[in-house]
This record gives C-alpha cells, sequence and structure tokens, in this order.
C-alpha cells in the first residue's frame, strides 16, 4: 500500500513564542534573591545526588565488585602519596614542635603534641585533601567522561541506573577507605616524628613515647576516624555530581574537575572546623 | 489464554502488525526551548525507518522518547500497541527490554575489553554461564565479521577504529535479541568507505536479525541507499513521510532544500535522480 508522501504539518516555521521583558521590580528581586538561591540550589543538588545514591545502595543487584575497585582506586591508588606525605608532615611537625617547646625546656612533650594534633587534625584533613586531589578529581573526570561520551546515556539503555553503577560504589568507598588511610597516615606520620625528634633533635626516647602514650588515648583516633569518614561523603558527593551533572566536551570535563577539586578541598576544611567543634562537645577528653 | 490479563488483552489486540511503533502529537520542552512540537510518527515493523533533519531539529531527543530515555510533556508513544508514557519505573525497564540503541560515538565503556562491552547486557540481566556469554559473544563477532581481526576479544575502545567501534556498539545492542534497534546518526565521523560498510552493516542486520531499524541521519546518500521509509523531522514536527521514491518525488519546499543542499541526491520535481 503505497500512501505517497504524507504532509504532517505547515511548512511555514512555527512562530517563537516572544519572551516579555520582566519589570523593573521583578528584576531587582531577581538580582537580589539569586545568589542565596544558587548556593539553595547547589546544596539541595548535592544533598539529592547523596539521598539517591543511598537510596540505591539498599536495592538489588548489589555489584560487590564495583565496591572493592572503588575502594582500591581510593585507598589502594592513593598509598604511595599518603605515606609521602604523612611521613613529610609527621617529621615537620616535629621540627616546629621540638623547637617551640625548647623554649620552654619541655622538648620531651613533642611525641604527644604532634601524636594528638595528627590524629585529630593533620592526618584526616590532609588525607582528605591529597585524595581529592587524586580520587577525588579523578571521579570527576571519569564521570564527565562518561557523560559526554554517551556511556552514562548506554547504562541507562541497558535498564541499569547509573547513579546506583556509577556514584553509590565510589561515595562508599570514599565513605570507608578515608578513615582506613588517615590511619596509615597517623603510622607514618608518627614514624617521621619519630626520626626527626630522635635521630635529628636528640629527644630522650623514653620520654617521646611515654609521654605520647599517656597524653593521646583512642578518643582522639575515633574523633579523626569519623570526622575522615565525613569528608570520604564530602569530596564524593562533590567529585560525583561534577562528573555526573557535565554538559559540553572535554573544557567542560576538565572545569569539571576543576569545580570538584575546589569544592571538595572547601567542604573538608569547613567541615572540619563543625566537626571539631561538634564531636568535643559530645565526645569530652576524660580529663576536661 | 485463560489467565491472560485484560491489559494484556487490549495490548494485544491495539497491536499492529505493519507499525511496531506509533507516536502521536508529542511535545517536548526543555526550559525556554520547544524541541518537538507534535510530532506524529509511524515505525514500521522489519523495516528500515530513517528520520533526517538538520542539526538542533529534535531527532536524538525524538529518538530517547521512543525508548523511554526521555517522556514527553504531551502525546503518546505505542510501542506494539502499549503506551509506554505513563509506565512506571519497572514496566519502563522491562519495555527497554525489546530496544537496543547504537550510539552515535559507539558509547563503549572504556574501562571495559571488547567481550565485556559486548556481554554487558548478558551480565546485568541473566544468571548465565560465563561460557554460554562468550559464546554468544563470539557469535555475534562472527556474523558481524569482527571474528577475523586480531586479538579482537580483549582489545579495549581505544585499541579500536571508528568503524570496528561501531559494529562492536552494534554488537552489544544486538546480544539481548532485541526487536528494535535505534541508530543515533551511525555514519557520522567516518570516511566513505566506512560509512558504506555501517551501511551495509544496517542493511544486513535488519534482514539477517529481522530487526525493526530506526535510524537519525542527515547523511542523505546512506538514508537512500538502506532507508525503507523516510521521515523528515523539521523545527519539531515530522514535514513528510514516504519510500526513498516517494521522497524523491517530492516537491516539499524544506525537503528539497535539505535533501538537495547534501549534494547526495537530486529532487527534480516528478522525476528525480540519485548519484552513484
Amino acid at each position: 500500500m503505497s500512501e505517497g508522501v504524507q504532509a504532517r504539518g505547515p511548512t511555514a516555521a512555527a512562530t517563537p513564542a516572544t519572551a516579555s521583558t520582566p519589570s523593573m521590580g521583578r528584576r531587582v528581586v531577581g538580582a537580589v534573591f539569586a545568589p542565596p538561591l544558587a548556593v539553595l540550589r547547589y546544596f539541595g543538588e548535592h544533598t539529592l545526588l547523596l539521598a539517591n545514591a543511598v537510596a540505591w545502595l539498599f536495592r538489588r543487584p548489589f555489584r560487590p565488585r564495583l565496591f572493592f575497585e572503588q575502594m582500591e582506586f581510593v585507598g589502594v591508588g592513593s598509598l604511595v602519596i599518603i605515606l609521602l606525605v604523612g611521613f613529610s608532615s609527621g617529621a615537620v611537625a616535629s621540627l616546629q614542635a621540638v623547637d617551640a617547646l625548647a623554649i620552654f625546656r619541655q622538648e620531651r612533650f613533642a611525641g604527644a603534641t604532634v601524636g594528638i594534633s595528627l590524629a585529630q587534625e593533620l592526618a584526616p584533613v590532609f588525607t582528605a585533601l591529597m585524595i581529592t586531589g587524586r580520587a577525588g578529581s579523578g571521579m570527576a573526570t571519569e564521570l564527565g567522561s562518561m557523560r559526554i561520551t554517551e556511556q552514562i546515556d548506554a547504562l541507562t539503555t541497558f535498564a541499569v541506573n547509573p547513579i546506583q553503577y556509577l556514584v553509590t560504589p565510589r561515595i562508599v568507598a570514599s565513605v570507608i577507605m578515608l578513615p582506613v588511610m588517615t590511619m596509615v597516615f597517623n603510622a607514618v606520620g608518627m614514624a617521621g616524628a619519630y626520626v626527626v625528634a630522635i635521630y635529628y633533635r636528640g629527644v630522650d626516647v623514653g620520654q617521646f613515647v611515654e609521654h605520647y602514650r599517656f597524653w593521646t588515648d583512642p578518643r582522639d583516633y575515633a574523633i579523626g576516624a569519623v570526622k575522615s569518614a565525613f569528608f570520604g561523603l564530602a569530596l564524593s558527593v562533590a567529585a560525583c555530581y561534577q562528573g555526573f551533572n557535565v554538559r559540553g566536551g572535554a573544557k567542560e570535563v576538565g572545569l569539571a574537575t576543576t569545580k570538584s577539586v575546589v569544592g571538595g578541598s572547601v567542604s573538608v576544611v569547613v567541615l572540619d572546623y563543625f566537626l571539631s567543634d561538634v564531636l568535643r562537645m559530645f565526645w569530652p577528653k576524660l580529663a576536661e | 489464554m485463560d489467565k491472560t490479563s485484560n491489559k494484556d488483552k487490549d495490548a494485544h489486540a491495539a497491536r499492529d502488525e505493519r507499525w511496531q511503533i506509533r507516536v502521536r502529537g508529542i511535545h517536548k520542552t526543555f526550559g525556554p526551548q520547544h524541541v518537538l512540537r507534535g510530532v506524529d510518527l509511524d515505525v514500521e515493523r522489519g523495516k528500515i525507518n530513517i528520520i533526517i533533519g538538520g542539526s538542533g531539529q529534535g531527532k536524538s531527543v525524538l529518538m530517547k522518547h521512543l525508548m523511554g530515555l526521555l517522556k514527553p510533556d504531551q502525546g503518546e508513544i505505542r510501542v506494539d500497541g502499549e503506551d509506554i508514557v505513563p509506565l512506571d519505573d519497572v514496566a519502563m525497564r522491562t519495555m527497554r527490554r525489546k530496544f537496543g540503541m547504537v550510539f552515535q560515538y559507539a558509547a563503549l565503556f572504556d574501562s571495559m575489553n571488547v567481550v565485556e562491552n559486548i556481554a554487558f547486557p548478558l551480565v546485568e540481566r541473566y544468571r548465565m554461564s560465563h561460557d554460554e556469554m562468550l559464546e554468544r559473544v563470539r557469535d555475534l563477532l562472527r556474523r558481524l565479521d569482527l571474528a577475523d581481526v586480531a586479538g579482537i576479544e580483549q582489545k579495549f575502545p581505544a585499541e579500536l577504529s571508528g568503524g570496528q567501534r561501531k559494529r562492536v556498539g552494534l554488537a552489544r545492542a544486538l546480544i539481548d535479541r532485541p526487536e528494535i534497534l535505534l541508530y543515533d546518526e551511525p555514519t557520522t565521523g567516518l570516511d566513505p568507505i566506512a560509512t558504506q560498510n555501517v551501511d551495509q552493516m544496517i542493511r544486513k542486520t535488519a534482514d539477517e536479525f529481522g530487526v525493526t531499524s530506526v535510524v537519525i541521519s542527515h547523511d542523505m546518500a546512506s538514508t537512500f541507499r538502506i532507508g525503507d521509509r523516510i521521515s523528515m523531522l523539521y523545527e519539531g514536527k515530522i514535514l513528510v513521510t514516504g519510500t526513498p521514491d516517494e521522497i524523491l518525488r517530492s516537491d516539499h519546499a524544506q525537503l528539497k532544500t535539505f535533501v538537495e543542499t547534501s549534494g547526495a541526491v537530486k529532487l527534480t520535481g516528478g522525476a528525480s535522480e540519485a548519484s552513484p
């Protein structure tokens, strides 16, 4: 049955809708409310992505392989950097502590000072910043590239939810691996501090170790671990959000990577203050 | 058939033997952009249906609607008689199994080799033994003339040529034996010989696997070489539709301008000729 060519619509171009110019008042209101609305939208979209990722965590299929792959990427892949930065940070903190305490002839407290600083602040924050730079940027770039090359659309065509497949494993892996890497940072950091204090500055080894053992306790390390889990959450959500929402080409992927590193780093530092305050409030030291 | 639900009966009754997909009056707006403005389209079962149109006319948006990746603001899309617009997430995922999609640049997963890419839909959908999966992948590689490429199974997408990537993308789309294959500008970025090979691949796939093909294209030479039915999308609406001969005989102004500007085909009012 030949139907011939079927003309389906008007040949004339559809008239575009004329955009009405907003009044002066509306423009002023718009200008005033635009920045806070943009901030609300930014946090709202991150929260929605996180909520979605968490919801998909409990739905089948679970795909444990993806979680282990991401844990390897975030953790094992960052090990060399963490070892280098951890040792150097512990060493430099020890150097500064010994010199400062020497004013009061109290160098013996260097081990305790560095131990507490590392456990509560230096290790979680530096670890998070290092992993933001390495793994966070990697996540944003990988997801961004997948978006612009339609790999994320391809997942959807195979009835695979891209948030469950791509975002959930990255967030979970970061939350699990950040505390682990923080503990690695603590260990090598203390090794660096020990080397500098004992072999370079000549602090008595017995006093260094004894004061470290007396003044630091599991609570300090637990606070560091809790903080680093939150940092893992913040940096991975920032990275996944930026990568997942790339539109355009290679330039936009680069921009998304930059934004993910900036967003992740700023979140870590800002969160650090609030978490320090809240955790100290709810988890005071026995002596306090 | 006593156990058949009323819904199934209705869908069966509505199933049209000639038209596999029927689209009626769909509209889609993105912010201020009114991309689709009442599209009516019929996709013929078992044939190669080509949608032509310039850049930014909404071809890819229309294709995503056919597969349920986008929902229209208004209108209905019937696949085998069933309106897919109101389907929930679970029903939509089941419906999508009828479809395979070949992306413009293949969209192969960079982190997986050829076998893993092709087997991906099977891994995600079924509990199948590795050997059975590998057998199906190898069968497709043979049928798509990829089996002779040295070490193809273990190659990663970055190691494949443009044409090979397209074939691997097609193999991945075919592995779960879809009824409908969607091709998004399959010849974009290919040289003339590779383009001809992809055309042959689309024709062969339609004939050999008996699938309904929907091809989005602005390559006029390819369109007239392989198309069974051609529709032109213009400013968010299907402007004309017909067989290649009918399209060639058309004196529709926009169609004439679009087709003749390509240089591949010449419309001469009642008489027409295609470039070799």
